[in-house]
């Protein structure tokens, strides 16, 4: 028989269903498009120069530090790319070009490569991004943000029916609702000082009407579909909804971290979420899904696969984990928002997690 | 309905279009065959010939060499014309006998009692020890040493295995269309040799056609049936079958006969009747010859010790460069170095695939997906084992799973970063199986 010598000898098994990582990757990315799309629809060309700036200045920086650490360039596998994009998903429109290249620089190196790159980074390099700009320019990264035309940044647009009965406070009410995105309207109305300075009990009414206006089915819908103030890529719950179903199908993300994130949120906003003055509604939780980075994070970071526990149960613990803490810095905390740093948190303890989850084979009794 | 399974797995194409149509055909007389001494689990068989000896059909050519092993027959008539290392379907040289074909094709007489099924069961498994059969499903375990379970493990379940979950191999698939009242024989040989009082056919639903045939042989019978499973890898797994067909678990590290249940292959219980009716010896057994690089994908009935390169002539050969030879199926199959090796009791299919789809990528730094966790359908901690292995930890890798490994290659099908996850475990039992045992 011919060509005999040139038989490929290798181990079982012969055949691979085709994933590359490279295919997984840019899979991701791809699934964030709708959530650019709906931004540059809302704010234009600049959400979308923003969310490249980041992207680009990632994979330029890793392909830097590869030639440096002398090690194979591999920045065509979309990783760092994707790394730089969710990190300029975070940042608001109105934020000046160098936030994302600053964000996306230390997101790389020191999120990612000083660990010895993909695969072997502890937290999520986009989060520790966005962790950074946090802390070194808090004003830059939460000020001078921008509704959608048209729309209020908390989503609710009937103000009138709500405060305009309430003399001399209605300004300060306005204020809130036009320019505080929904997360910022909740927590200001928990704080008593807003109640406070209004005088009481007119404030707490108040407070809770402009609450009740978080949760209504209007405000909901703009929330659904973006019209409201927010981060590039967390504006259209829709946007980032319809990229999620395209990789749970894909089954490139799994279903455990999301779904006992977003449920382990709904149940204790529903449980908790609430303020005096206000009616405890059914529309709470959703209203806690829909707003803020959530679905963002439920879907696209807390399911990053490096970071996170590759045991079934304990992909179910680090989604309730991530729940328990996101409410309570949302409802608690001194941050309106607390996903990116519950997702870091239990991305610390996911060797842990892995560790006490590890499964029993089939067929073996327990001890 | 919901079709029976079991958790985990994975779904490789079933490639069964080549050869599923193709009728079981007669290999016309080899010039040669080369009979292997391990071609089974257990001690290889001592050789009963010398260079020179003349052999019939069927003449036992060598012996079981202890309880866990085989005797081996001749499977054409002719002369022993070498003694020694050849290579072995597995890809390894091993001892083996030669036999050159005399073209009489004289077989050894054989017997015909059709009251075998009130043989007393230590007749059965005498005679079925007598004909060296093994498992044909590819393992090879000594048949009769899986139908002797020591007197405190009652047997109440026989499970007939007619899944054929690798992909491509169609051998089994055929064999019960064309021979599925002997197959039912074979099962209730097996029933009545191991006392046991249910047998159940199982077959997965992508052989519709299987299904009806058999269910029609069993429906006289109210102790038979035929489970229809879910199209999921390794659904032919013995733990994976046993437990979608039954609810029971296996014990880890322990054999089916802890819970009750023996599971032979269809194409070992068509062996079994043929051995208890007509005191035929294991001397052939139905091979696919598939793939894309088949000029005409066959099944076929050849002798044992047929070289695959005679199989592929007789199946008009190959249609351009061939990239991979696997004596199996792609999941746990062996790839050959060369066609010359010849076929053994085991041999299921020979798979012949383009250099196209043999190439394989780079292994890539494990990303944690964690798809071989989900895969996997021994429930255990793939990319831990290989991480442990790597870093030579055998404590850690006896941890995640090495021991209960089944090595079906489920994790190294679903892997994005391509690690070759089977090599890496099989490194791990080689390396650690002082520690293993313990």
């Amino acid at each position: 028989m011919e060509n005999q010598n040139k038989l490929i000898v290798s181990s079982a098994p012969h055949i691979h269903e085709g994933s590359t990582v490279k295919n997984v990757m840019w899979n991701v990315v791809l699934a964030l498009t709708p959530a650019l799309i709906f931004s540059v629809y809302f704010w234009g060309i600049r959400a979308l120069i923003l969310s490249l700036t980041g992207a680009i200045t990632a994979v330029l920086v890793e392909a830097l530090i590869q030639k440096l650490r002398k090690v194979p360039i591999t920045v065509h596998d979309g990783s760092a790319f994707l790394t730089g994009l969710l990190l300029a998903f975070n940042i608001h429109v109105g934020a000046p070009l160098w936030l994302p290249i600053i964000g996306a620089i230390v997101a790389i190196t020191i999120g990612k490569q000083v660990f010895g790159g993909l695969g072997n980074n502890p937290v999520n390099p986009a989060l520790v991004g966005r962790a950074f700009l946090l802390a070194s320019w808090p004003t830059r990264m939460t000020a001078g943000w921008v509704a959608v035309k048209g729309y209020t940044m908390s989503g609710i647009n009937n103000f009138n029916t709500i405060a305009t009965n309430f003399e001399g406070t209605s300004q300060k009410a306005y204020d809130l609702i036009t320019s505080a995105t929904p997360l910022k309207v909740a927590q200001t109305l928990r704080d008593t000082t807003f109640v406070s300075e209004i005088n009481a009990e007119a404030g707490i009414d108040l407070a809770g009407r402009i609450f009740s206006g978080l949760t209504e089915m209007e405000t909901l819908k703009n929330l659904f579909w973006g019209n409201i103030g927010g981060c590039i890529g967390e504006v259209s719950a829709f946007a980032l909804l319809l990229g999620a179903a395209y990789l749970l199908y894909k089954n490139i993300i799994e279903w455990r971290i999301p779904l006992f994130y977003l449920g382990t949120v709904f149940v204790l906003s529903f449980a908790f979420g609430s303020i005096p003055g206000s009616e405890p509604s059914l529309m709470l939780p959703f209203f806690h899904i829909f707003s803020g980075g959530l679905l963002l994070g439920a879907f696209f970071m807390a399911t990053d696969y490096t970071t996170t526990p590759v045991t079934k149960n304990g992909r179910i613990i680090f989604g309730i984990g991530c729940g328990v803490l996101t409410i309570i810095i949302r409802l608690v905390g001194g941050y309106p928002e607390g996903v990116s740093y519950s997702i870091l948190l239990m991305n610390v303890f996911t060797p842990l997690i892995d560790m006490i989850t590890m499964p029993k084979a089939f067929g073996k009794v327990k001890k | 309905m919901r079709l029976k399974t079991f958790p985990g797995g994975s779904h490789p194409p079933d490639q069964k279009h080549f050869s599923s149509s193709e009728p079981i055909t007669e290999l016309p007389l080899a010039e040669k065959v080369v009979i292997h001494l391990s071609q089974h689990i257990g001690a290889p068989s001592t050789p009963f010939v010398k260079v020179g000896d003349e052999v019939k059909k069927g003449d036992l050519i060598a012996g079981a060499a202890g309880f866990v092993s085989l005797n081996q027959h001749a499977s054409i008539s002719g002369k022993i014309s070498k003694i020694g290392k050849f290579l072995h379907p597995t890809g390894i040289m091993s001892e083996a006998i030669e036999i050159t074909s005399d073209g009489k094709n004289e077989a050894i007489q054989l017997t015909d009692d059709e009251d075998y099924l009130t043989f007393d069961p230590v007749i059965l498994r005498e005679r079925i020890a007598k004909a060296g059969i093994c498992g044909m499903g590819g393992a090879g375990f000594p048949t009769h040493v899986k139908l002797s379970p020591p007197k405190e493990k009652p047997i109440d379940t026989v499970i007939l295995n007619g899944v054929e979950c690798e992909p491509y191999l169609t051998s089994d698939h055929r064999l019960m269309l064309e021979k599925g009242e002997e197959i039912i024989a074979g099962l209730k040989v097996i029933m009545r040799t191991v006392g046991a009082s249910k047998g159940i056919v199982g077959i997965e639903e992508n052989k519709p056609d299987a299904i009806d045939v058999m269910q029609k042989h069993c429906t006289k019978e109210k102790d038979l049936s035929v489970i229809a499973f879910r199209l999921q890898y390794p659904q032919g797994a013995e733990k994976q079958l046993i437990y979608a067909a039954t609810r029971r678990k296996v014990p880890a590290g322990g054999l089916p006969m802890e819970v009750g249940v023996v599971v032979q292959n269809v194409g070992t219980a068509y062996a079994i009747y043929e051995a208890v009716r007509y005191q035929k010896p294991l001397i052939d057994r139905v091979i696919s010859v598939t793939g894309s690089m088949v000029k005409s994908p066959k099944n076929l009935r050849a002798p044992i010790g047929t070289s695959f390169a005679d199989l592929v002539d007789f199946c008009d050969g190959l249609k351009g460069e061939l990239g991979k030879a696997i004596s199996g199926g792609p999941m746990m199959g062996f790839a050959m170095p060369s066609l010359e090796a010849s076929m053994g009791k085991g041999s299921s299919g020979l798979v012949l695939l383009s250099p196209q789809e043999a190439h394989s990528i780079e292994e890539h730094t494990c990303i944690r997906c964690a798809r071989c966790v989900d895969a996997c359908p021994m429930n255990l901690m793939p990319l831990g084992i290989v991480n442990a292995v790597k870093y030579d930890d055998a404590k850690m890798a006896i941890r995640a799973g090495l021991g209960d490994c089944i090595k079906c290659g489920s994790c190294a099908f679903v892997c994005p970063a391509h690690i070759r996850l089977v090599q890496w475990i099989d490194t791990g039992k080689i390396r650690y199986a002082a520690e293993l045992r313990n």
